[in-house]
């Protein structure tokens, strides 16, 4: 299980961080890793895989904010070891820095060193916990404005746009002291739900999945044990033969396919009354990633038309409706759809007093673009389009086109009903509350209507 | 100004400009080993020295070869960019001047300029020539000061046997620091130097550290023996760490100093076992049930990756009955919701092994296991479900009746990555069967219209594949058919090759398929595979096709324009068959197409033209018969994997044979395949799944590896194809009647099978059945005496080797006469037959070749089987022995060794 070095190369491939635990790769490996990511086909259009193997080293690489985590070795090891490390460490070092990219890895490589030195010896994992390394590791963080931040985790959304996010939270160092001086004693419990739907081109649901994680970040002192409430009604596993049954299930409640947990989760009183309970390490950790295909109603119903109007002209038409209350918004909405090859023109009709719109034809990659800051909650929303063609078309032009698919956020709105009823945080009353933020966030993990 | 270094080092890509500016001592050896062999005691006496001769300014012309990461090998400042000489220079004096002061807040600017150091080491700007100044700085107690000066030093102390004979002793004098930081963050560095002739300056400070009463010294001292083991490893051994090591392991209260022991004792050992016998049985002796059963059991306690260790050890684990068994399970049970991924598969991969053998128990394990890695698929990031998804696909290819519902998860995302779609679609391929086949035909055609042309194309071949595999293919040869009404080249030509295969398998359905394939342009198809797959059409199908031969002839018209060598070679054929069929539309084009075919540059064209025209001058009937012969439906096409390479990977789950689906010899060297797996992976013919073994013709086994190893679910795949599919091993029999008579004499005894060995040619030498007639020579100075009569029958020999665990396996040179002598495996299988020592089965061509033999204990029925691989080339013996009686494994190991020892000797 020992990895021989470790590195981290920015998207041009610059060396950012090098370490080299055993001697046993040849120099060179950071260009070798480079040259077989950047040319991995001579189209250049398929992406290299996470791992592969060159003059019998092989490389592990994760892509996290732009930048690549690599690790080599010439041992058999466990893939998911090593993959699952170099995500680890991006976290850890994410925790550290509080926003990372390739700016504040620059500055601060030293604590970046510090603190691989800490979690690898001689190749083997020595820890990736951020509580254990607080007590090793002694830099402090050079923080660096969180403007330019990229998403690394899903909790980064938050940072987008909504106002009512204590946004800077999530890229708090767990180390440095906020500029005041006095830390904030605060809890962050975000369940994020990806989902996963896809529409025939009649409308129908083919396959709906909801991808859940339950994360948080504390800054509680002392370390105190917390429990978490989740729904009375939770189901976990799907008795019957099939997990896509989409029959409506008998018990109503909230069914998990399936969920696992963080280490520090105790689950002695799970069964009975659905609550787990946890001393919450530093940093940032998911406490339970659960999987449902249990039937939901999808936050956005798609339609889509395309009709030939003409030897080199066709008609698109786009409609799409919020199926949420009206009280929810959802944000950074973009609509995609690949037109046939021959388009040579696209002009876009939106409805009369749009705003907040904006549409697109991208004409190498022949992609409509549609896209809305905002969709309030029971809003419709249609696009047409006018295509012309450079050729004629034969055929299916169904076939030539789509299927659409679609982006977006819907902060406090969560499709599984899956909720944490309370967050007790057991305490000695002493010092005040501390703040705790409970988060629901859906976002489109693979949302795809078939025309 | 660190930053705007950077931004440009990374736009300019320019030559590189030598920018060596060391200055470095240059100082006479003998200077040093005298400083050394006072065994210095005083630093600061070095330390002036040091700044002495850097004071001279005495510039060396060696360069220091430990440059620091290769950022400095990777990336060079252009030529505008300073060389970093004069910055040098500058924080040189700068951090002189910092050295005695104690001003407070002086630690603060050490800080800054000690980072500045650092990070020009980090681009690769030579800054050794301030090593004297660093040391001198970091005589502080200020934690990160000391970091970074042991950064500083272990990065240029390495290549440079002066600068470390200066570390070891600013280290070693660390390493009995007050504060346990200091002395862990110390010892850690002195054994990271790597400096093999200085190792003796490691062992005080080791044994020091390994009875630290702080475990953060002592997780650090583990590992430093490890890393002392692998600079010296004698000196490791001599001081009797491992001992130390072992006894850490089992009483320390500290669960990564624990973790560490195992992981450093599992290297050692792993690596001395080829050479020692004790540290063999020590190895053994981490899979004894009561230490298993302590890392089990506390198994919570260490972090997750310490589990990953503890996990894989428990595979090799061997349990003693059933009730082992589901202990073990149970125990573990809930380490499958654990979330990270690598915890879960290695704790799969114990249940897998466990449970080999109960047919219903290793079923229920797969249903198991599925709920929690489908969790892990879609929790994590792309790399990490690639990798999960990499292990649900072997298994999904194992039992795919147990996923066959489930197919539904794995549909292709619109946003995932080639990578991981690729693999899903393989997996809905395996999974097709009657009741999902619709269902998954239908999605995968909506993939054909994908953006991403490679996989539109994968798609495709997916369902062709499935097509192939089905016996109704009603339903599927409409979706392919309407695929070529699509008119995009890319769908055409690869629905073109799976026509193709699809008429090969299922000629009944050649009507429905010539009627559209026969409305295609030819003109249309570049692309050499599917051309040649529509002119494979056309020849064969000449009689239907009313203008197949005015295509053939505009097709041979083109010769000169047709590049792909593979497609005027199926041009030559066709226009054969076509002629055979209709005559008088085709001589023409067949007369331009042998011209041109005679006349053509590759060899193999040439060759075919000729060899068709001299067959039709001697006889069109014999022609056609040779060409065009009645077509036979092909019943299954040839696996690209065999069996045994399957369950290869299956054996080395949760490793990177998975990912890669290759076993691990083919992409590993043998040292670097994973101290942790007890080496019985090791072993393994190269007979690859394309290489047919045509050694000894007629001479096939059909017990191949399959058997012998384990499989649950694949024993039909083979049935249809020829039995020379590669993974056939050839035995000493001459044909599998004999073999099974000779199998039911060997169980009746040597006296029975005398009398074949007059019927058929010397068996007896081989088999080992009868006494040959000289008497077998007694086995060199035996620990261990052999039955020179011993008989096991192949279905017994199997059964045995499935059952038996691997008491030991190990490696051997084999000598040069022995390698000259082994051009063929009889040769080896006769002398190792004169030590009692009998082949069951062998097989393979140079360079490898393998073996499986038995032998039996004198006077009792114990038997010792053995697989042996050798690689002529390399002049290796792998073996792999297994024992009735496990003590005495070693002793037999030994006769073996000596018995191979003396091959080709005269």
């Amino acid at each position: 299980m020992m990895i021989s070095q470790f590195f981290v190369l920015s998207q041009r491939g610059d060396n950012i961080v090098f370490r080299d635990y055993r001697a046993e790769v040849p120099k060179g490996s950071t260009e070798t890793f480079f040259r077989k990511v950047k040319f991995w086909k001579e189209d250049g259009n398929a992406e290299a895989p996470p791992i592969f193997n060159v003059d019998g080293v092989n490389y592990f690489h994760v892509k996290v904010v732009g930048l690549y985590f690599v690790a080599t070795t010439r041992v058999n090891v466990s893939p998911s070891l090593v993959l699952e490390l170099l995500q680890r460490i991006a976290r850890v070092i994410k925790d550290y820095l509080g926003v990372l990219n390739e700016d504040s890895f620059r500055k601060n490589f030293v604590l970046v060193y510090e603190l691989l030195d800490e979690v690898i010896d001689f190749g083997y994992v020595q820890t990736t916990s951020t509580e254990v390394l607080k007590s090793y590791v002694f830099n402090e963080p050079i923080l660096i404005a969180p403007a330019r931040l990229q998403p690394i985790d899903p909790a980064a959304i938050f940072t987008q746009g909504a106002k009512r996010m204590p946004g800077t939270a999530v890229t708090k160092s767990v180390v440095a002291n906020d500029p005041s001086g006095r830390r904030r004693e605060e809890i962050f419990v975000d369940i994020i739900e990806k989902i996963s739907v896809t529409f025939s081109s009649s409308g129908y649901i083919l396959t709906s999945e909801i991808d859940g994680t339950i994360q948080m970040k504390s800054y509680l002192f002392g370390n105190p044990e917390i429990r978490l409430a989740l729904n009375e009604d939770l189901n976990i596993g799907r008795g019957g033969a099939s997990v896509y049954d989409y029959r409506s299930s008998s018990g109503s409640g909230v069914i998990l396919d399936d969920c696992n947990f963080h280490e520090s989760v105790r689950l002695d009183s799970f069964d009975s009354d659905r609550t787990l309970s946890l001393v919450p390490p530093d940093g940032e950790f998911p406490v339970m990633n659960y999987r449902m295909t249990q039937e939901f109603k999808p936050p956005f119903h798609v339609n889509t038309l395309i009709e030939e109007a003409g030897r080199l002209k066709a008609e698109v038409i786009i409609k799409i409706r919020a199926e949420f209350p009206s009280d929810v918004v959802a944000n950074t909405i973009t609509i995609q759809m690949p037109l046939p090859n021959y388009t040579s023109r696209a002009s876009f009709e939106l409805e009369l007093g749009a705003t907040g719109q904006k549409t697109d034809f991208k004409e190498t990659s022949k992609m409509l673009e549609w896209s809305f800051k905002k969709i309030v909650g029971g809003a419709e929303h249609t696009l047409r389009a006018k295509l012309t063609f450079s050729q004629e078309f034969h055929g299916n032009i169904t076939k030539e086109a789509g299927p659409v698919s679609m982006t977006f956020t819907i902060p406090m709105y969560n499709v599984s009903k899956l909720q944490v009823k309370y967050l007790q945080i057991a305490k000695n009353s002493t010092s005040q509350n501390p703040y705790r933020w409970v988060r629901y966030v859906t976002q489109a993990n693979s949302y795809v209507a078939r025309i | 100004i660190v930053g705007v270094f950077f931004f440009h080092l990374s736009t300019h890509e320019t030559p590189p400009v030598n920018q060596n500016i060391s200055t470095i001592l240059a100082a006479p050896s003998s200077d040093l080993s005298s400083i050394l062999s006072d065994r210095v005691t005083s630093r600061w006496f070095l330390l002036r020295w040091i700044s002495r001769r850097t004071n001279s300014n005495h510039i060396s012309t060696a360069t220091i070869s430990a440059m620091p990461p290769p950022a400095a090998s990777s990336r060079y400042p252009s030529p505008s960019q300073p060389s970093g000489k004069s910055e040098v220079t500058d924080l040189k004096s700068q951090l002189r001047q910092l050295a005695g002061s104690r001003a407070p807040g002086v630690d603060d600017s050490k800080r800054d300029l000690f980072k500045k150091v650092i990070s020009y080491m980090t681009i690769g700007i030579d800054v050794s020539s301030v090593f004297g100044e660093m040391v001198m700085c970091s005589a502080t107690s200020d934690i990160v000061l000391k970091k970074m000066c042991y950064l500083y030093v272990g990065n240029y102390a390495k290549g440079n046997p002066d600068l470390s004979l200066l570390t070891i002793n600013f280290l070693q004098r660390d390493c009995k620091d007050e504060d346990p930081m200091i002395r862990g963050l110390a010892l850690r560095s002195l054994c990271s130097l790597r400096v093999p002739n200085l190792v003796e300056y490691l062992l005080g400070p080791l044994g020091s550290g390994l009875k630290d009463n702080n475990s953060y010294v002592r997780t650090i001292a583990v590992t430093g023996v490890l890393k002392l083991y692998h600079i010296s490893a004698s000196t490791c051994i001599d001081a009797e760490f491992p001992a130390t090591l072992k006894s850490l392991m089992l009483h320390d209260s500290d669960a990564q100093v624990v973790a560490n022991c195992l992981a450093a004792l599992q290297e050692i050992w792993s690596l001395e076992a080829s050479h020692s016998e004790e540290a063999c049985r020590e190895k053994e002796s981490l899979l004894s049930k009561p230490l298993i059963y302590y890392f089990l059991n506390r198994i919570k306690e260490f972090n997750e990756w310490a589990q990953c260790l503890i996990l894989e050890l428990a595979v090799k684990y061997v349990p003693s009955d059933s009730n082992d068994i589901f202990d073990i399970m149970n125990l573990l049970e809930d380490r499958l919701q654990h979330a990270n991924g690598a915890v879960v598969l290695a704790t799969v991969k114990v249940f897998l092994q466990l449970t080999l053998s109960m047919t219903d128990v290793h079923q229920q394990v797969y249903e198991r296991i599925k709920s929690p890695l489908l969790t892990l698929v879609s929790s994590g990031s792309p790399e990490q479900s690639y990798a999960i998804l990499s292990h649900l696909h072997l298994l999904v290819v194992r039992a795919p009746f147990i996923f066959a519902s489930d197919y539904k998860h794995f549909y292709c995302q619109y946003n995932e990555p080639s990578y991981v779609k690729k693999l899903k679609l393989e997996m809905l391929t395996a999974i097709a069967n009657e009741s999902n086949t619709y269902e998954i035909v239908t999605e995968l055609c909506e993939y054909a219209a994908n953006v991403d042309i490679e996989i539109a194309r994968e798609s495709i071949r997916a369902v062709g594949k499935i097509a192939l595999q089905q016996y109704d293919v009603n339903a599927i040869v409409d979706r392919l058919l309407q695929f070529l009404e699509m008119e995009k080249d890319y769908v055409t030509a690869e629905t073109l090759v799976l026509v193709k295969d699809l008429l090969r398998k299922h000629p009944q359905w050649s009507h429905d398929c010539i009627s559209v394939v026969g409305g295609i342009s030819s003109k249309n198809i570049q692309e050499p595979k599917a051309k040649a797959a529509l002119i494979w059409m056309l020849g064969e199908y000449a009689q239907d096709m009313s203008d197949a031969p005015y295509i053939l002839e505009n097709l041979i018209e083109n010769w000169e324009e047709e590049h792909s060598a593979e497609v005027r070679l199926h041009l030559l054929t066709a226009a054969m068959k076509c002629f055979f069929k209709r005559a008088p539309e085709t001589q023409k084009a067949l007369g331009i197409a042998l011209a041109a075919g005679i006349a053509d540059f590759h060899q193999d064209v040439h060759d075919r033209a000729l060899f068709y025209y001299r067959v039709l001058q001697y006889d069109v009937h014999v022609a056609e018969r040779v060409v065009s012969p009645p077509q036979q439906a092909v019943s299954a096409f040839a696996d690209t994997q065999s069996s045994e390479i399957k369950d290869r990977i299956f054996d080395e789950f949760n490793s990177l044979s998975v990912i890669y689906q290759k076993p691990s010899y083919i992409f590993t060297d043998k040292e670097h395949r994973g101290p942790f797996e007890f080496s019985d992976e090791l072993g393994s013919t190269s007979i690859t799944p394309e290489v047919s073994s045509d050694i000894v013709p007629a001479q096939q086994f059909e017990a191949n590896d399959k058997d012998l190893l384990l499989s649950t679910d694949e024993k039909d795949d083979n049935k249809g194809l020829s039995s020379n599919n590669g993974s056939a091993y050839t035995a000493p029999y001459e044909s599998s009647n004999i073999s099974s008579q000779m199998q039911e004499l060997a169980i009746s005894g040597p006296a029975a099978s005398a009398t074949t060995t007059q019927s058929s040619f010397d068996f007896d030498d081989l088999l080992g059945l009868g006494l040959s007639t000289a008497p077998a020579p007694t086995p060199s100075p035996p620990l261990l005496k052999l039955n020179a009569r011993a008989a096991l029958d192949p279905r017994a020999f199997q059964q045995k080797w499935r059952q038996l665990p691997i008491s030991l396996s190990q490696e051997y040179s084999v000598n040069p006469q022995g390698i000259a002598a082994l051009t063929v495996p009889q040769s080896l299988i006769k002398h190792m037959q004169s030590h009692s020592i009998h082949c069951i089965a062998s097989g393979g061509q140079s360079p490898n070749f393998k073996f499986f033999f038995f032998a039996q204990k004198e006077a009792e029925p114990l038997d010792y089987l053995t697989e042996c691989i050798i690689n002529s080339s390399s002049a290796k013996a792998q073996i792999k022995v297994k024992a009735d009686e496990q003590s005495t494994s070693q002793a037999f190991a030994t006769v073996f060794e000596t018995a191979l020892s003396k091959f080709g000797m005269p």
